[in-house]
């Protein structure tokens, strides 16, 4: 299992596509910054910020999951790593895993954009780590999201599209949710929205079910790619 | 070492690979040899516990695939159809790669190197595998399945795509491995698995239907005799004649060459030898004999007469 995060984590680096998401993630996160946040003055508040980061996330996250699964597949290399003393499980969490550490740290780096805001604002220090938590969970989950869709194909730019579409649909699932008459539909919608469940870290509260909510999405998405490949191997 | 027990693989309604069985010792080398489509990868894809069976079992070393499939994989190294290779790595690190990945215990360094050594990747193990000629990943794909010394040694197909010498060097080299391992091959060129296996298993169809020594083979096949003859003479008469010899089952008239003698193909009778008997004949003629040939058995010629 060390040896397959191993190797993710070198293909990352040398492809250059670790670079270009920690690039393209500084460098949106700090616009989204300087627009949201720092234009606001004195009032600074950064749940807007981190609202608009986790759109950003639909078009981030599948640049580090969309050649996870497709790209073994194509090149016929998942072999090597089934027919290997690994389980299936220890292979997709690797994986998960080389994914999540690349965009952790990222987001870890983009911290820096709050440095102004203590040097000349007082910040709510709970609402910032309210909102880092939970912003890292709901990426963390994206990436499941990531991992499931890059197993389907082997087409690296199919699990990119499937991947945004996912994300999209659960960021923007709760948005509409309310103008729904049908109430059995609404209460659906409602519970699979990832933003809905938002609301409390943004007063600085850390809301438990959010945050298991959020971990629940990884483990059902990781437990589908199992899923995938146990069938693909009955069939 | 390898025992299957009545193997079975259904691909929707079709059986894949349909009731197969036996049973493999150590040390041995067996060709696994069937036409496209026969169901000799699906075969290794069960064996190697990629693909799971329908039904039957797979057991190696006494360990069965599906109940224990970490410790039945660490026992083998498999090459598939297409080698398993990470075109961005070099050939070290992907050698490197593999040996963590079974959790070798061995010395790394000096492991890999010997296994850079036995398969002649020195010059390459710096270079990235994308940029390797195909000989050299397949060389490649076979160091990478015998990294941590595994007892038993799967390879499909290993000389499919290379050119004449590759696939001696290929040969050579799995002749080299035979002798600690015990080895199956799969390939549908027949004069490949009796240039390095001692046993030779048929299937077609996803049936077993023939299962032998590699000295046998040619007896599965029709026990007529072939061979084929080149005689300065008119086609016609030529033809003629062949054909009244007694003992002459078949004569086929192949070719022409531009010298104005034709090439011949005759199978004779059971229990015949028409060489020596052609040669004073076709002397007495004064019709000249510029080649003469016997014709082994073919992959073909042993189908044909298991199938029939």
């Amino acid at each position: 299992m060390l040896a397959i995060y191993k190797r993710e984590m070198r293909a990352y680096f040398t492809t250059f596509i670790g670079y270009v998401f920690i690039a393209t993630f500084l460098l949106v996160s700090s616009i989204i910054f300087v627009l949201t946040t720092l234009s606001q003055g004195e009032a600074a508040d950064v749940t807007s910020y981190y609202t608009l980061v986790m759109f950003a996330f639909a078009i981030l996250i599948p640049l580090l999951t969309m050649k996870l699964f497709a790209d073994e597949k194509r090149l016929r290399t998942e072999i090597l790593l089934l027919t290997s003393p690994v389980t299936l499980l220890g292979i997709i969490t690797a994986k998960f895993l080389a994914a999540l550490t690349v965009f952790a740290s990222t987001f870890a780096l983009s911290c820096v954009n709050l440095i102004p805001l203590y040097m000349y604002g007082s910040q709510n220090t709970a609402v910032i780590i309210g909102n880092v938590i939970s912003v890292l969970l709901v990426g963390c989950a994206f990436i499941a999201v990531g991992v499931f869709m890059s197993c389907l194909t082997e087409n690296q730019l199919v699990a990119a599209v499937t991947t945004i579409a996912a994300i999209a649909l659960f960021l923007v699932i709760g948005m509409y949710s309310s103008g729904i008459g049908f109430a059995p539909l609404r209460v659906v919608l409602d519970f699979l929205s990832v933003f809905n469940r938002f609301t409390y870290f943004t007063y600085g509260v850390i809301d438990w079910s959010a945050l298991i909510y959020y971990a629940s999405i990884s483990f059902v998405f990781l437990f589908l790619t199992v899923r995938v490949y146990e069938r693909r191997r009955w069939a | 070492m390898i025992k299957i027990e009545h193997l079975t693989k259904y691909y929707g309604n079709n059986p894949a690979v349909n009731d197969i069985s036996f049973s493999v010792g150590e040390g041995e080398v067996v060709g696994f040899l069937g036409p496209n489509g026969a169901g000799k990868s699906t075969t290794m894809n069960m064996l190697t516990g990629y693909l799971s069976s329908t039904s039957g079992k797979c057991l190696i070393n006494g360990i069965d695939i599906l109940e224990n499939p970490s410790e039945a994989k660490r026992l083998i190294g498999f090459l598939p159809e297409q080698p398993p290779l990470y075109y961005d790595m070099t050939t070290r690190e992907y050698l490197d790669f593999i040996f963590d990945l079974k959790r070798c215990t061995l010395n790394k360094r000096e492991h890999i190197d010997e296994i850079i050594g036995i398969m002649g990747l020195g010059e390459m193990e710096k270079r990235l595998i994308g940029q390797l000629s195909k000989g050299f990943k397949q060389r490649v794909g076979i160091a990478g399945a015998i990294v941590s010394n595994p007892k038993i040694l799967i390879f499909d197909e290993p000389t499919i795509g290379l050119d004449p010498r590759q696939i001696i060097e290929i040969r050579e080299l799995i002749r080299t491995l035979s002798k600690d391992h015990t080895i199956i091959l799969s390939t549908h060129i027949l004069p490949e698995v009796q240039a390095v296996c001692d046993r030779i298993i048929i299937i077609d169809r996803g049936k077993l239907i023939a299962d032998e020594k590699t000295d046998n083979i040619n007896s599965l096949a029709d026990e007529n005799r072939r061979f084929t003859v080149q005689i300065l003479a008119p086609k016609g008469e030529a033809l003629t004649f062949l054909r009244k010899t007694e003992g002459a089952a078949k004569v086929d008239y192949l070719s022409s060459a531009k010298d104005g003698s034709s090439l011949f193909m005759i199978q004779c009778k059971k229990g015949y030898d028409l060489r020596r008997t052609l040669f004073y004949a076709l002397a007495e003629k004064r019709w000249p004999i510029l080649e003469m040939s016997t014709v082994g058995a073919s992959l073909e010629d042993i189908f044909i007469a298991l199938t029939k």
